[in-house]
């Protein structure tokens, strides 16, 4: 095979996760009252940005094989905490803006530490810690308020020239910082590794912990990115515990949309990003073709039930029926 | 398996004690420091009334982690408890309110209503070979969508039949009520399943290894699909008893069980990776849950605060007995 082709090959999760959401956006603007106008691209950017953010971060820990179920918590409590802390003069916004995404950090470092070193299995382990940080989030905020140092969410909810919606530049600028250099770093091939399997890369000597343990931290980092937009766009700190699940599972069905293989090893946070754009515009569909909202939750879960199921087409390709058993 | 549960525990005691698993030993031990320091802080904390109390409260869970357990028995896991036992108990309540036909069926529905959400379950994780975390996700999610669709969002203001108000709070034996009998019942049968049946036998089979399960002749697909089934199916009857102990359902009220169900089974030794576990550590699991929720309200602590004690324990208790082998 040509270099090309190997390429190709790599990137077709992602290529299709861009193929979808650009074929609904499409449908989805066309039938926009509106059209294909800078609003309506800003609108979309800025639901999409979000999950856009917590599916990164779910992408993360999916490619060592795990699984995130506190991720949509860690988005509530860095939302709680941001309508504290992100307040005041430019300089008290940006230590607050520090500090809310040390504390995601944090929070990210103890999942990452109870699943690597306390060797508990992920899912246990994030419901558990889920549990704590919605609490910590509900002390922050027992009832919907506080505020936000407005500019600064006007300025990164706006648009860049009037033309481009800055949250995507926001979106690009953390996927160049985060994701670029941990993915082309020798933890990030180690999270891979240990992904696909972890025996072989211990036996190669990989540092796949230190790979884990920096893919948990990470993710928490990035949730907390998407609190902080969160408490952007709604000016408020709330601690819903039905916001915080929806997000954790929809973060689950962008990482399916996006190509990451849940078996670990396989995929990339750009078609996590795709999937969670194409997810969202789905969803929004409903309404440019004036359905009742009351059906929104049913669509979104049907959506997200076959797109699980896509991945029973593999068991086509399965020759040896004793591979059906991982 | 003629005798009851409680008769079949104390004949069967000495060998419980000689091959006691640590993880039971330690749950036991530590219902008895949480009924030791609840004492401490309460003096009617010990009466025969509360502590009946708490069993009743306890049944509800009982009967939706055996549906876990077997889960987890196998590998897998359930995260559609949540709406499953939210459409048990809204599909109960609403055939309630189709004449006397629909009052005498409102049971069977509500768990049938389980068992299809179970089997949809089971058809993803054993047929099309779907991680379970994330089908039944899925599953939740439709159900969910099911419900919301159903009710207009809002709880449905049917209630629940007089059935389910007596199964839930009745008392058939003067003294023990009605709710703990049912699941000293599933999980007497749930014990004889486990023991004494080829069905048992395979679950914990595939628990160890799948593949080698089904190398020896074990339709495995089968008994996976039956076991999500049978979860779905508690998952809704627990639902159809709490509709009956609070009257009428709700339409986030399966939320805060999800995470018990998980915790009660696994606090009980058995392994999250299936294969290894007791019933008896089950229920010690669920009554180590329910006496901690339980104190933790005579505290009066607010719901942020037990969510973090909540979680802080059960991460706790894990890190003593439930880590997996180091890789090597």
């Amino acid at each position: 095979m040509k270099d090309w082709r190997y390429l190709l090959a790599e990137q077709r999760g992602t290529l299709l996760a861009l193929g979808i959401f650009i074929v609904m956006f499409i449908i989805y603007t066309t039938n926009h009252p509106a059209g294909f106008t800078a609003n309506v691209v800003q609108t979309a950017a800025n639901k999409g940005v979000l999950l856009a953010f917590v599916a990164m971060a779910q992408t993360l820990v999916v490619i060592t094989a795990g699984i995130d179920l506190s991720v949509g918590m860690i988005l509530l409590l860095t939302n709680c905490l941001a309508s504290w802390l992100v307040v005041g003069t430019p300089l008290q916004t940006a230590l607050g803006v520090i500090a809310v995404l040390a504390a995601g950090l944090v929070c990210g470092a103890i999942n990452g530490a109870i699943v690597i070193y306390g060797r508990l299995q992920p899912i246990v382990a994030t419901i558990a810690t889920g549990a704590v940080y919605y609490g910590i989030g509900l002390l922050l905020r027992p009832f919907p308020g506080g505020s936000v140092n407005e500019d600064l969410a006007d300025a990164l909810t706006g648009k860049l020239f009037d033309v481009i919606p800055t949250s995507l530049v926001a979106l690009l600028v953390v996927v160049l910082v985060v994701w670029v250099p941990f993915s082309r770093s020798e933890f990030g091939r180690a999270a891979y590794a240990a992904g696909s399997s972890e025996t072989a890369a211990y036996m190669s000597g990989v540092p796949i912990r230190r790979g884990k343990f920096l893919a948990y931290a990470l993710a928490g980092l990035l949730a907390s990115v998407g609190g902080l937009f969160l408490t952007f766009f709604t000016y408020t700190g709330e601690a819903a515990y039905a916001s915080g699940n929806s997000y954790t599972l929809f973060s689950i069905a962008a990482v399916v949309l996006g190509g990451v293989s849940l078996f670990g090893g396989k995929g990339s946070a750009i078609g996590a990003i795709f999937g969670a754009l194409a997810f969202r515009t789905i969803g929004d569909l409903l309404f440019v073709f004036d359905f009742d909202p009351l059906w929104q939750p049913l669509f979104q879960g049907v959506i997200l039930l076959i797109a699980v199921s896509l991945g029973a087409f593999a068991l086509f390709r399965v020759r040896n029926r004793l591979e059906w058993f991982l | 398996m003629s005798e009851t549960t409680l008769g079949g525990l104390a004949g069967r005691m000495p060998k419980f004690i000689r091959r006691a698993d640590p993880a039971v030993l330690t749950a036991f031990a530590c219902i008895v420091i949480l009924l030791l320091l609840g004492s401490l802080y309460s003096r009617s904390f010990l009466s025969p009334e509360y502590l009946l109390q708490q069993l009743k409260v306890a049944s509800f869970l009982g009967v939706i982690a055996t549906g876990m357990m077997l889960v987890i028995l196998l590998g897998q896991i359930d995260l559609s408890v949540p709406w499953s036992v939210a459409a048990g108990a809204m599909m109960a309540c609403a055939a309630a309110a189709y004449g006397p036909a629909g009052v005498a069926l409102a049971i069977p529905f509500g768990v049938l209503c389980g068992v299809a959400v179970g089997i949809v379950n089971g058809i993803g994780v054993a047929y099309l070979r779907i991680p379970s975390m994330i089908i039944t996700l899925a599953t939740n999610a439709v159900a969910q969508g099911l419900m919301v669709v159903y009710t207009g969002g809002f709880s449905p203001q049917d209630s629940a039949t007089a059935a389910m108000r007596y199964l839930a709070t009745g008392f058939t034996i003067p003294g023990v009520p009605n709710a703990v009998i049912i699941w000293a019942l599933i999980g007497a049968a749930m014990v004889f399943v486990l023991t004494r049946t080829s069905f048992g036998r395979a679950v914990y089979g595939i628990g160890n290894r799948e593949r080698a399960a089904y190398l020896s002749g074990i339709d495995t697909r089968r008994i996976v699909m039956i076991a999500f089934a049978v979860s779905g199916g508690l998952s809704a009857f627990g639902g159809v008893l709490l509709a009956g102990y609070a009257s009428k359902a709700a339409q986030s009220m399966g939320d805060a069980y999800l995470l018990p169900s998980i915790a009660a089974v696994v606090l009980g030794g058995t392994s999250i990776l299936g294969g290894r576990g007791s019933y008896l550590g089950t229920v010690a699991g669920v009554i180590l849950i329910t006496l901690l929720q339980s104190i933790l309200s005579v505290m009066q602590m607010p719901e942020a605060g037990r969510q973090i004690i909540y979680g802080v324990v059960i991460v706790a208790m894990l890190l003593l007995y439930g880590r997996a082998p180091a890789s090597r």
